[in-house]
């Protein structure tokens, strides 16, 4: 009697389909394969080509328009969570605007700002551009705090607010501060932001009121919010991680003479894509069990 | 030495967050603790440093301060600087419940200037500026002839904002044409709900990628 429980339980239990083995999947091994799905084109070097977007060559097309000597304010407003995906866009950025002999100011409304000057003046200016003088060719105004309320009052009067640089001295010492006011003499804001206060805070309390051009270059999850701003009060979006790579794609074909320094964010996207690559299998797999399962209770309805 | 120290540091922190996505344990609890305490002291240090001493104390005392953190030496005492100190000084009132009314006026003062300072911008930005935005016209014409690509866009653009707008239009029963437009517009959403799901995939990815990058790093001080 006791020998014969086993198989009266195997019978009386209902056999595993393929609807239920996927339904079953442990998350562990999604979170497994996205990993490998990560890991390996990173460790393989797996890159694919990135082609630009209007909404990003916009940007860059606005960069080659204007004359050496233009004013370019950078804002870095974002934090080391976002690094990779912000910092690329920021050094594209900034990279193109030294080589175009443009002013570049540098500025941040987050207090996490600083530090990813910082990163990019060992990265882009003392790597590519030894030659560039402090206070001449490129200034870091540090962090100021305010949010909106900064921008709102820089708008008018800039030195009236910075009346330093980062390193405590006195702003009116440096030769490409002499002739700028306020922020109505830059001839384009680029705000890299991953949140608030950031691109939608530039283009509200700058951009729209001053009529001065603003870009932006945010992380994607903040990108949809902001494309309903293009291109009337944006002239140009970098989105995520693809963003980024854009304008590096675009910067590397007119200045190859970077392509070594210059394509971080172009190298990360086959990552990217072998990772999305997955996630939309799981999507597939998902929808197959939905509806395998939907038509299964409609047959067992029926019967 | 000091770079490698930071890199173990970060990279076992790393791993201990990690940790979660097998299951919750105390290595990812310390981590996280951690994570919390650390935060909470950072901001409360940047928003003394950054804030108060060049806002408050460096205006109204700025001798005090020559020297500690970064002020023209030129510098000069503005004592109206006073009354924000007097308002700041009144939200620590809600710490005694006999005068906690009193942060009231602080918090008055700052609701009113944020209410008054972002009205303007957001009717100027997001209301007539959005509004502005959708007037395309529906036919777009460049060098002479019709732009396939961007007449489609406008249209899509119009019909979308169009439609999107009627699903949340509740005072008219959503029957016939008008119920017809705004089932359009429940497909317009998701797609936008769609597209926002999908950047929301590639930053976490990003993220994911700079993770693993820097436990590369790591390894390779190791290997």
């Amino acid at each position: 009697m006791a020998d014969d429980r086993p198989d009266k339980e195997q019978s009386s239990r209902p056999r595993k389909g393929v609807i239920d083995v996927l339904k079953a999947i442990d998350r562990r091994i999604i979170f497994l394969l996205i990993t490998l799905g990560v890991v390996l084109p990173l460790i393989f070097h797996l890159v694919f080509s990135v082609r630009t977007s209007p909404i990003v060559q916009a940007i860059f097309d606005k960069m080659e328009s204007l004359p050496p000597g233009s004013k370019v304010l950078v804002s870095f407003d974002y934090a080391p969570s976002t690094v990779p995906e912000n910092q690329p866009m920021a050094e594209a950025i900034c990279r193109h605007a030294l080589a175009k002999d443009f002013k570049v100011y540098m500025m941040a409304v987050w207090a996490t700002g600083p530090p990813q000057v910082d990163a990019l003046v060992t990265n882009v200016i003392e790597r590519d551009f030894p030659g560039k003088v402090y206070g001449k060719d490129w200034i870091n105004l540090g962090y100021k705090a305010g949010n909106q309320g900064l921008i709102n009052a820089i708008l008018l009067d800039l030195k009236g607010m910075y009346t330093t640089d980062v390193h405590g001295d006195p702003i009116d010492g440096f030769e490409m501060m002499r002739d700028v006011q306020n922020l109505a003499d830059m001839s384009l804001i680029v705000c890299i932001g991953s949140g608030f206060p950031g691109v939608r805070e530039w283009v509200q309390f700058a951009g729209d009121p001053g009529r001065i051009p603003v870009a932006g270059g945010v992380t994607a999850v903040e990108a949809p919010l902001l494309y309903p701003y293009y291109p009337r009060q944006l002239l140009g979006l970098m989105g995520g991680l693809q963003g980024a790579a854009e304008y590096e794609s675009a910067l590397v074909l007119k200045y190859p003479q970077y392509k070594e320094h210059a394509e971080q964010a172009v190298r990360l996207m086959g990552p990217q894509t072998v990772a999305h690559l997955v996630i939309i299998a799981f999507v597939i797999i998902g929808n197959i069990a939905y509806f395998g399962e939907r038509s299964r209770q409609k047959r067992a309805k029926k019967a | 030495m000091a770079h490698t120290f930071e890199l173990w540091i970060g990279a076992l922190l790393t791993l201990m967050i990690f940790s979660f996505l097998y299951k919750d344990n105390p290595f990812y609890k310390f981590a996280e603790h951690l994570f919390v305490g650390v935060s909470a002291a950072y901001w409360m240090v940047i928003g003394i440093w950054s804030t108060l001493m060049p806002n408050l104390v460096g205006r109204i005392a700025p001798n005090a301060l020559q020297g500690v953190i970064n002020m023209p030496e030129d510098a000069q005492p503005q004592y109206h600087f006073i009354v924000p100190a007097i308002f700041g000084l009144l939200m620590l009132t809600r710490l005694v419940e006999r005068i906690s009314w009193l942060s009231r006026w602080a918090m008055a003062f700052v609701i009113g200037f944020a209410a008054g300072t972002n009205f303007t911008r957001y009717l100027q930005s997001d209301f007539v500026g959005q509004i502005y935005n959708s007037m395309l016209p529906l036919v777009v014409v460049s060098s002479g002839h019709v732009a396939i690509g961007a007449t489609f866009s406008a249209i899509v653009l119009i019909v979308g904002v169009i439609s999107a707008l009627i699903y949340f239009f509740f005072s008219k029963e959503h029957t016939g044409a008008f119920g017809a437009t705004s089932r359009l517009g429940i497909w317009f959403l998701m797609v936008a709900f769609g597209a926002a799901f999908g950047y929301t995939v590639m930053a976490r990815i990003s993220l994911l990628t700079g993770r693993m990058q820097y436990l590369g790093e790591w390894l390779a001080t190791i290997f």
